[in-house]
């Protein structure tokens, strides 16, 4: 394959095997970022599938972008368990109050059906509408939050950490419905043509929970559901830290990593090399501010310390281009991916 | 082995314990400061210092977020239980104030609230409020220092609006802030003109240091 013919897919494919494609591939993963550019409230947005298609297109030629993404916002999946979503007009949508208030509920708790759950049916017909009009040119990615990490939105944050740590059979319990509902909804999200699983964890990360608790309790769920999901998957911690369990998360079948702004890329790609790829590391609080100059700066630094030899992907560290970000920001950010991400990357030969 | 209450060995012992979510081993180090008068001492000599370095450790990427937690809210729960409070314990202390602005996560707030009783200071909790509300609060109960947490941009963002009424006031409190955008970005606390901003829940500790009260 020419390196000069390769398609979006063909090249995140390529980085994905540890090769240097045409260049470095540039994932801007938007999600509500559609409804400025469609210009509806994001509430409008994100009920209705067809705006969502519609913004992801305009969105990826746009800015060059070379994925899809048919998430919108995490509480999506809350609402299957019978939650609700509280919308804002500025930013991310959160999920309202715990759908767990007595954690007794955890021993009798269900998973929902996805057939019968309007938001997540809304999710595969965004994945549908994405795949027709895709014909496989880029990477259409699907996410599902992991039953480590759902927990979360199901008790709230503070609830969950005393589970953890003074009813540990509960959690056990709620990890193993959370998985079968985790599965089913990855599966269900392949089937409607999502070519890859991101599997959010930002439980796992160090940042939240020590190595050792997240080895003992989150990473045998982790292992049972990618071993289940029946396609290609990447792990995002959510701009979490991820170094002391890269080796664990690098032993998985999971072929990509999302990784965070505050560690340092280039080691984390000498530990990662050759086992999974890495995407990230770019600061999507700090983008909203930058200059040209420091666009550039930031695309020189990830791609210098982790592009060569492939298996690096650049994108935001936590998984969503943020709402205030300015056009003008990603507009400079795609002009210097093609200006210093185009491979062979000679002029890191002549960088101190 | 006798327990000492000032070396060195005693306060790494306390931190070991906190990290270990062993709250015997936590009962046991506190338990030579008994009666009102040397509460103080303990919360000065062990759980202040105990929580600022498990905070800082967290910034460095060495400890977790469950780990600060558990410390925080350990150490609230024993402080509480074992060392009761005396009616003039920090005559001196400012007056404050702790909110989540215009945000629906609450670990922020709880964690800041654990290392304020911990460290044996009294504060309004105001829960999650918008920009008007917190302005009436802030000036119904004449507020020395305003804690607040956030975890989403917008709402870091909704700091400057904050801000801009506050200023409007006769006599503003200061405004610490703090929260992921915060920590992510270093320059926004100054961007949307908050006075300071707090890396971890037990940064408060150390902005409160000497933090004047306004007078009466």
């Amino acid at each position: 394959m020419s390196r000069t013919s390769m398609t979006s897919l063909q090249r995140i494919q390529t980085t994905l095997g540890h090769q240097e494609p045409d260049r470095v591939p540039l994932l801007l993963l938007f999600t509500i970022y559609g409804a400025r550019e469609l210009q509806v409230p994001i509430q409008e947005y994100c009920s209705r599938a067809d705006y969502i298609v519609e913004g992801q297109y305009r969105l990826v030629e746009k800015f060059r972008s070379d994925c899809l993404f048919n998430f919108c916002y995490a509480a999506t999946e809350i609402e299957a368990w019978g939650g609700s979503t509280i919308f804002r007009e500025d930013g991310p949508p959160n999920a309202g109050p715990p759908i767990i208030t007595d954690v007794a509920q955890i021993r009798s708790l269900q998973p929902p059906r996805i057939a019968e759950a309007t938001g997540l049916q809304r999710v595969l017909e965004v994945t549908r509408g994405l795949a027709e009009r895709n014909r496989g040119e880029r990477l259409l990615i699907g996410v599902v939050i992991a039953p480590f990490s759902l927990p979360v939105l199901q008790l709230g944050f503070e609830r969950y950490l005393n589970l953890m740590f003074e009813q540990p059979e509960l959690l056990e319990q709620l990890l193993r419905v959370n998985e079968h509902f985790c599965i089913e909804w990855a599966n269900a999200q392949i089937e409607a043509g999502a070519g890859a699983i991101c599997f959010f964890n930002p439980l796992a990360s160090t940042t939240m929970v020590a190595p050792d608790y997240y080895q003992r309790v989150g990473h045998p769920s982790t292992l049972r559901c990618l071993a289940q999901i029946k396609g290609a998957t990447a792990i995002h911690l959510a701009a979490g830290r991820c170094m002391p369990i890269i080796d664990l998360l690098a032993s998985t079948s999971a072929s990509v990593l999302g990784v965070s702004a505050e560690e340092d890329l280039a080691v984390l790609k000498r530990l990662a090399a050759g086992r999974i790829a890495l995407v990230g590391n770019l600061n999507g609080i700090e983008m909203r501010r930058w200059t040209p100059a420091e666009v550039e700066a930031q695309v020189k630094r990830a791609i210098a310390a982790a592009a060569p030899g492939g298996g690096f992907v650049l994108s935001d560290n936590h998984g969503e281009i943020p709402f205030q970000v300015p056009e003008e920001v990603l507009h400079n950010l795609a002009d210097a991916v093609e200006r210093w991400g185009t491979y062979p990357l000679e002029w890191l030969r002549d960088e101190p | 082995m006798s327990i000492t209450t000032d070396t060195e060995a005693t306060f790494a012992a306390f931190v070991d314990a906190l990290l270990a979510m062993d709250r015997l081993a936590v009962r046991q180090l506190l338990t030579p400061f008994q009666g009102v008068e040397r509460r103080m001492e303990a919360i000065e000599r062990l759980v202040v210092p105990a929580l600022e370095q498990i905070g800082w450790r967290w910034e460095e990427g060495e400890l977790s977020l469950a780990q600060v937690y558990m410390s925080g809210r350990i150490c609230e729960e024993l402080v509480e239980e074992l060392l009761p409070a005396a009616p003039t314990e920090r005559p001196d202390q400012p007056t404050l104030g702790l909110a989540i602005l215009e945000d629906h996560h609450m670990l922020g707030k709880r964690m800041v609230a654990a290392v304020l009783r911990a460290g044996g200071y009294r504060f309004h909790d105001y829960g999650q409020v918008d920009v008007e509300r917190l302005v009436a609060l802030v000036l119904q109960d004449r507020i020395d220092v305003l804690l607040v947490s956030v975890l989403m941009l917008p709402s870091a963002l909704r700091v400057a609006e904050l801000m801009h009424q506050l200023a409007q006031l006769n006599q503003r409190p200061r405004v610490v802030v703090g929260g992921a955008p915060f920590r992510l970005d270093a320059q926004l606390w100054q961007e949307v003109g908050a006075d300071a901003m707090g890396r971890s829940a037990a940064d408060v500790l150390h902005l409160l240091h000497g933090a004047a009260r306004r007078s009466a």
